[in-house]
């Protein structure tokens, strides 16, 4: 029978590829739509702004791509986890010592910081399924301000960064269990005994955004996948799901799929709270954490269709929401029929301490979505959205009813979909994008680097609508959409709020100073000039620019770009950035603005003189 | 002409009536917001600025338009040193300091008036805040006049001297200036109207008296 059920799922991938790369005429019927209202619907005049914002994960590019919608515009790249020339992001001494030495990242889910359960516009928090961070952007000016982590004891931060409802945490986990703490060499034939992966909870201060170690949970070396935090009356739980619960090494795509469920973690944070605070944690590489042994109230795990990716918590907190992407159904949990479970002790199983709740007693539906289901949105109107990965669609479908009512291809091959401020209590209804993971014959040919493709959808309507096509680089994971008037970004930083000890802001007080082979340069950039244009220093001297952009002005950007020293820093208007180096070639070395100004942009120059 | 001075004289002669008496304090009023309100402003319009920059000319000091994402004052300065002008600062304008000076003393002496209730004092307030108030305008072209024509010989970009407009419109490069009198000197030249009122309401009672 299991033989014949993966045989069948065989040949449906098969066909879904086939269709995927068949010719263009064939594939583009299967996601069109009505040209002109799609046109009507999408097109945002010169000078008129969007509705929305998207904020897409920029995947291993490491970076976050802001969009908007409806004209699915690329308007902006915050870089977060890779140095990016274009803003000087890495080149200056904070950047730099933010990211830590790595140059790259694996930027994944990214989460608007949320009060009462809706997003407040404050910080954007993104996982790092690479390293093992947790970023936060600050959207006041879009920036990244923050890169916490590698957080101990976490690895492969993939299950994350949602947010709990009054962002008091971002969950974050294990993708790949190890030998704990990190650092440990462990034989991986006793994976299933030695190795440990976590899920977590990281503090966010109420006031600053900064994040601190909060809590963590060990858990069994199962694949902690994707994550959801509770809202309403689930507000203080956190979801995971995992796959390989047969802990599994090797092939996992054969080893890990054996069983026919998985499970989806249900952790009761404010418990994990109660048990630290009473002493019952381990310290296991600086952090504490809970034991689930030592603890009955903290963690459960609810049996889900195998092999689960996504969950998510319906906007009322009433429902718990799991995919298994190996099925063709979407497994919903009741939050209360879940307590009553835990009350009643109605376990079926245990694993390392943790009860297995009984699947009978927890589920509250199995809806028939199609194939392949990941994701699931949710508007105003009490549908839910789930993504279709095999079957290339996403299905709508009314909770409480459980009926599908309606479902469109995509193209092709859906992964994340996101709907307008969709996870959150109060959705907008409107638009959901589908981040399609290939997009072949759907655009210009631009050779085998192949972009994302982003499908903007109507959700307005009875029967969802197509609307328009966007390109994305790799690799939207999953993205947020926010009401385009929640966000109040300044554009130039205030003279009066730049406390940088190191700022000047006339052009008199530019100086020089030397103190043995320490040079540090006070230094402004303002249009059209550098001061001062003349940097003169002997080989082996450490060199430290403060340099000040002291325009006042929005969109007055000055570059510092150092020809051969492998520098590039970008000042915004009113800030101060450190540049710091060793000159280490002799020579004269031009340095020029970069991010072009004015009339006399071409003039912005001067040399730094290395005796 | 003996008859006319005899005339003039005994015009001088006149007592201010009770109602013009409290015309003047209105008219001294009038000065009062030229501390809160600017008394010139000039905008200038461009395609990269559709909402113009502004630069407000108070009694004591200039400010540009400010928004969270544009000081309009230092970029006009930022913009100006492409030609040669110097900074528009308010320690390089001595009339930031001799203005409200003037309005003050006009506002004391015109309660002078007010008091002693004599038309010779009257006029003397009158024709005294005209010479100021027409001095005061000469010495804003005047200053205009040397901010366009003193340009640095070194600008990056030689445009030949010019002055901008006292009122209305200019077209200078790229911008579109205009220039106009504000709230603050609306007021300023209401004071002196008020004043004529009050001579003549005064000298119409005095002849009605007369009879």
């Amino acid at each position: 029978m299991k033989q014949k059920m993966s045989a069948l799922l065989f040949i449906v991938i098969a066909i879904a590829m086939l269709i995927g790369c068949g010719d263009d005429k064939k594939g583009r019927a299967g996601a069109r739509s009505d040209v002109q209202e799609a046109a009507q619907k999408t097109y945002v005049a010169p000078g008129d702004l969007d509705e929305y914002y998207v904020f897409k994960s920029g995947g291993h590019s490491g970076q976050v791509y802001v969009y908007g919608i409806p004209s699915m515009r690329h308007i902006s790249t915050i870089p977060v986890f890779t140095p990016y020339p274009a803003t000087g992001y890495g080149f200056d001494k904070e950047s730099k010592e933010m990211l830590g030495g790595f140059t790259w990242g694996d930027a994944h889910h990214p989460s608007i910081s949320e009060t009462d359960g809706d997003y407040d516009g404050r910080w954007l928090f993104i996982s790092d399924n690479a390293n093992n961070r947790m970023a936060r952007i600050d959207l006041r000016d879009f920036k990244t301000k923050e890169i916490f982590g590698p957080i101990p004891n976490v690895s492969g931060n993939h299950c994350s960064s949602f947010v709990t409802e009054n962002t008091e945490y971002v969950l974050a986990g294990s993708r790949f269990s190890i030998p704990l703490p990190r650092g440990r060499y462990e034989k991986i034939e006793d994976y299933a005994t030695k190795f440990n992966g976590v899920v977590a909870g990281i503090n966010v201060d109420k006031n600053s955004g900064k994040m601190t170690l909060g809590w963590q949970v060990l858990m069994p070396p199962f694949n902690y996948d994707l994550g959801d935090a509770g809202k309403g009356p689930s507000k203080e739980w956190g979801f995971w799901t995992c796959y390989n619960s047969e802990r599994a090494i090797g092939k996992l795509e054969v080893t890990s799929t054996q069983k026919d469920r998985d499970y989806v973690v249900a952790v009761n944070w404010k418990n994990a709270e109660k048990a630290i605070s009473n002493g019952k944690f381990k310290m296991i590489g600086g952090v504490k954490v809970i034991d689930p042994k030592d603890v009955n109230d903290v963690v459960f795990l609810l049996p889900a269709a195998k092999s689960p990716h996504g969950v998510d918590i319906s906007p009322d907190g009433k429902y718990i929401i799991a995919s298994g992407k190996l099925q063709s159904i979407t497994t919903v949990f009741s939050f209360e029929k879940m307590l009553t479970a835990i009350a009643q002790k109605n376990f079926s199983g245990n694993e390392d301490g943790i009860n297995v709740l009984n699947y009978d007693a927890v589920k509250d539906a199995e809806v028939n979505v199609g194939l392949g289901p990941l994701h699931t949105q949710f508007d105003d109107q009490g549908y839910a959205y789930t993504s279709l990965f095999v079957e290339s669609a996403v299905a709508k479908w009314k909770l409480g009813s459980w009926e599908v009512v309606d479902k469109i291809p995509v193209a092709y091959n859906i992964g994340h979909l996101t709907a307008a401020e969709g996870d959150t209590k109060h959705p907008d209804g409107k638009y959901l994008i589908a981040l399609n993971k290939l997009s072949h014959g759907r655009h210009l040919s631009v050779g085998p680097s192949q972009p994302e493709a982003s499908q903007l959808i109507d959700i307005s309507g009875e029967k969802m609508g197509l609307l328009y096509d966007a390109f994305t680089e790799p690799e939207p994971h999953y993205a947020q959409i926010i009401k385009a008037d929640k966000l109040k970004p300044i554009e130039v930083y205030p003279k009066e709020e730049n406390k940088h000890p190191k700022a000047i802001w006339d052009l008199k007080d530019s100086k020089v100073v030397r103190n043995g082979k320490n040079v540090e340069i006070y230094a402004i950039a303002v249009r059209s000039s550098f001061e001062p244009t003349k940097i003169e220093v002997n080989k082996g001297d450490k060199v430290t620019i403060y340099m000040t952009n002291i325009e006042q002005t929005t969109d007055e950007l000055h570059g510092f770009g150092l020809n051969e020293y492998n520098i590039n820093v970008v000042i915004d208007p009113g800030e101060t950035k450190v540049i710091e180096f060793i000159a280490d070639k002799a020579g004269v070395f031009p340095f020029y603005c970069t991010n072009f100004c004015s009339a006399l942009h071409q003039e912005m120059q001067g040399y730094m003189l290395v005796k | 002409m003996q008859q006319y001075l005899e005339k003039a004289t005994s015009f001088f002669e006149i007592p201010i009536d009770m109602r013009s008496r409290f015309i003047i304090i209105l008219a001294a009023a009038m000065l009062i917001p030229s501390f809160f309100t600017p008394l010139w402003v000039m905008t200038m319009y461009s395609n990269q600025f559709p909402d113009g920059l502004v630069l407000n000319i108070f009694s004591y000091k200039l400010e540009g338009g400010k928004t969270p994402n544009q000081d309009d004052l230092k970029e006009i300065n930022s913009l100006n040193h492409y030609i040669g002008m110097r900074p528009l600062i308010d320690d390089d304008f001595t009339e930031f300091k001799w203005i409200p000076f003037v309005i003050g003393g006009t506002i004391l002496l015109a309660l002078r008036v007010v008091v002693l209730g004599k038309m010779s004092k009257l006029v003397d307030l009158f024709v005294m805040f005209s010479y100021f108030g027409l001095f005061s305008l000469w010495s804003f072209y005047y200053k205009m006049y040397i901010y366009g024509h003193e340009l640095d010989p070194t600008a990056a970009i030689k445009v030949p001297p010019f002055t901008p407009p006292m009122f209305g419109h200019q077209t200078m490069a790229n911008f579109e200036v205009y220039n106009y009198p504000s709230t603050g000197s609306f007021f300023i030249s209401v004071m002196p109207l008020l004043l004529l009122v009050a001579m003549w309401l005064s000298r119409k009672a005095w002849l009605a008296k007369q009879k």
